[in-house]
């Protein structure tokens, strides 16, 4: 299976909304630690390490 | 006296002095105050209908400055329904493509063609005082026609007074004060209403700290018809953002977006605007091009509604009922759908056709609306201007990731264009009885398909109609207008049947669709109609 790069999220304005709003009023730290612990969560729900190699790739 | 309180662009409405000025007062069906974009589509609306408009404004015209210039597809439809479209297609600039810049680096373009099959562009770029201008040249042609509109420029209004039934207005003018009285007062009077303060109403929302500079200038550059908007532009103290568009008479509408703590008379000064000017069209050329400035102005934008757009007697729309930062084109376009919704349901009650609770209705489906356009000018604002640092982290991954991989292109937003909102699930609206295309719901503005030489909406003009497509059998019913299309064009059969073999669909005077049904009976319509006339 190939890594989407293509549009795949229904209504991204509101993904992206709730995921600012989750943000919110957290400093510096806080905020890298979420953004730390939701990558761990999606890389789980993957699961495919081929796909997660393919994903670090694109975001480097 | 009336004071000036800008320069006009066109006279559209000059001051003459009428017999009521003297005597008691007279008493109109509908007032309308502002000759804006709003007041104007709603007396033509209301007048072509044959319900009395008048329509006061503290000036003679159209106010200098190019203000909105983008218009969307359903307004140029409405537009287009009510006879003035073709000369803002004429004069408009047509555009489709556009394009997306982060610093140095053309991350990507989009393309807003719709599908073929439509009579109207996706968009127009025309100066708001064309728009207006044209608004006016069919009400004048309509009032030769003896359509019942009339314009009364230089008339401030400077006392309201609500009764139960009716307003009264004391209005000034160049020959001293008089007072009218109106059955409904519509205020068309933008975003600092002074109806809305002189009844003491609140307007709250959230205020954006940003400034915007405003340059038209005019030039015959050779860049492309296209929206350019930049990310942390590359050119010198070009701010956060910048835009570049296109319109009519050789003029571009550039933005920089400048920040929060600025001085704004410095701004403002010539040799400041041009500095950054050349640096933005030198970035492009090369060279700085010979070009003119037209209008300067420095904005702040604010996200606000009042809660209530009906209070009694007295309607808000447009501006003075909510207000939007400019990206995505929902502010003008907004305030003519305003118009639109209100003109039937007034025309309707004036009638005798339907009582007040249709009128409740404009409040609810014209709040829906804007609260969707708050929604996506928010959005738009809070990624073109980080305001922390988590969502300045996002924002710059999601363009860093968009020059590359197309999953992030739609995160990028420049302002998501105005389209027409859908009153589904509010009371007017009928549940949806067929499997059909999501697009044409009930509560959906109507799309438009070719039929025939022509176009579907065409043929649904100013009144209810049942439109009955394929093998779908007419119901019994002559005090509904029928359309009949038993063999519809592909467009008109994908849009309107999806699967189905046939459809009646029931739809507004706004070209709202107010229900649809593979096949139906008279009584179940006549139950749908009421409903939609706020009888249920």
């Amino acid at each position: 299976m190939a890594l989407i790069l293509t549009p795949n999220i229904t209504d991204p304005d509101g993904f992206y909304d709730e995921l600012l709003a989750a943000h919110e009023g957290l400093d510096k730290d806080q905020s890298d630690a979420l953004t730390a612990r939701l990558v761990l969560v999606l890389a789980n729900h993957i699961g495919d390490r081929d796909l997660l190699r393919l994903a670090l790739e694109a975001a480097k | 006296m009336v004071a000036v309180r800008y320069k006009t662009a066109f006279t559209l409405y000059p001051y003459k002095k009428v017999p009521e000025q003297t005597g008691t007062p007279v008493r109109h069906p509908v007032v309308i105050v502002g000759g804006g974009p709003v007041g104007l589509t709603l007396a033509l609306d209301l007048g072509k209908k044959g319900t009395p408009a008048l329509v006061l404004d503290d000036h003679e015209g159209a106010g200098l400055g190019s203000k909105a210039i983008c218009f969307a597809k359903r307004t140029l439809d409405i537009a287009h329904r009510l006879g003035a479209a073709q000369p803002m297609i004429d004069k408009g600039v047509i555009w489709n493509v556009g394009r997306v810049f982060h610093g140095d680096d053309r991350l990507f373009s989009f393309d807003l063609q719709p599908e073929a099959g439509h009579r109207n562009p996706a968009f127009i770029n025309l100066q708001q005082p064309y728009f207006e201008r044209f608004l006016m040249d069919e009400i004048r042609r309509v009032q030769s026609q003896g359509a019942p509109i009339e314009t009364r420029g230089r008339n401030r209004v400077i006392g309201l007074k609500t009764h139960a039934d009716f307003v009264t207005l004391d209005i000034d003018t160049p020959d001293g004060p008089y007072q009218i009285e109106a059955d409904y007062l519509v205020a068309c009077d933008g975003a600092r209403s002074a109806m809305r303060d002189m009844m003491g109403l609140s307007f709250d929302g959230r205020m954006f700290e940003d400034n915007f500079l405003i340059a038209d200038v005019r030039m015959t550059a050779d860049f492309p018809t296209e929206r350019w908007f930049w990310f942390e532009p590359p050119f010198k103290d070009s701010g956060q953002s910048a835009l570049l568009h296109k319109q009519p008479d050789d003029i571009w509408r550039i933005d920089f977006q400048l920040g929060w703590d600025i001085d704004r008379d410095q701004e403002l000064q010539e040799d400041r605007i041009r500095a950054r000017v050349d640096a933005m069209l030198s970035s492009q050329t090369g060279e700085v091009p010979d070009y003119e400035l037209v209008w300067t102005s420095i904005y702040t934008f604010q996200c606000r509604r009042m809660k209530e757009f009906r209070h009694g007697r007295v309607f808000f729309a447009g501006d003075s009922a909510h207000q939007v930062s400019p990206f995505g084109a929902r502010g003008a376009n907004s305030g003519v759908q305003d118009a639109e919704n209100l003109a039937w349901k007034l025309d309707h009650v004036i009638k005798g056709l339907a009582g007040e609770p249709l009128l409740d209705s404009y409040s609810q489906e014209r709040g829906h609306g804007a609260d969707e356009n708050i929604l996506n000018s928010s959005r738009a604002t809070d990624f073109m201007t980080p305001k922390t640092q988590a969502s300045r982290l996002f924002r710059d991954a999601v363009l860093n990731l968009a020059g590359r991989h197309p999953f992030a292109r739609p995160m990028v937003n420049s302002g998501r264009l105005s389209v027409p909102c859908t009153y589904q699930g509010l009371p007017l609206i009928s549940a949806d009885a067929l499997d059909g295309p999501a697009a044409t719901r009930p509560g959906a503005a109507c799309v438009d398909a070719p039929v025939g030489n022509g176009f579907l909406l065409d043929l649904l003009g100013h009144d209810f109609v049942l439109l009955v497509l394929g093998g779908s059998t007419p119901p019994d019913m002559p005090e509904l207008r029928l359309v009949h299309i038993p063999d519809p064009t592909p467009e008109l059969a994908v849009r309107y049947l999806g699967g189905n073999s046939g459809a009646i669909y029931l739809i507004r005077p706004d070209q709202h669709i107010a229900g649809r049904w593979p096949g139906i009976d008279a009584r179940t319509i006549r139950v749908a109609l009421d409903r939609a006339l706020g009888k249920d």
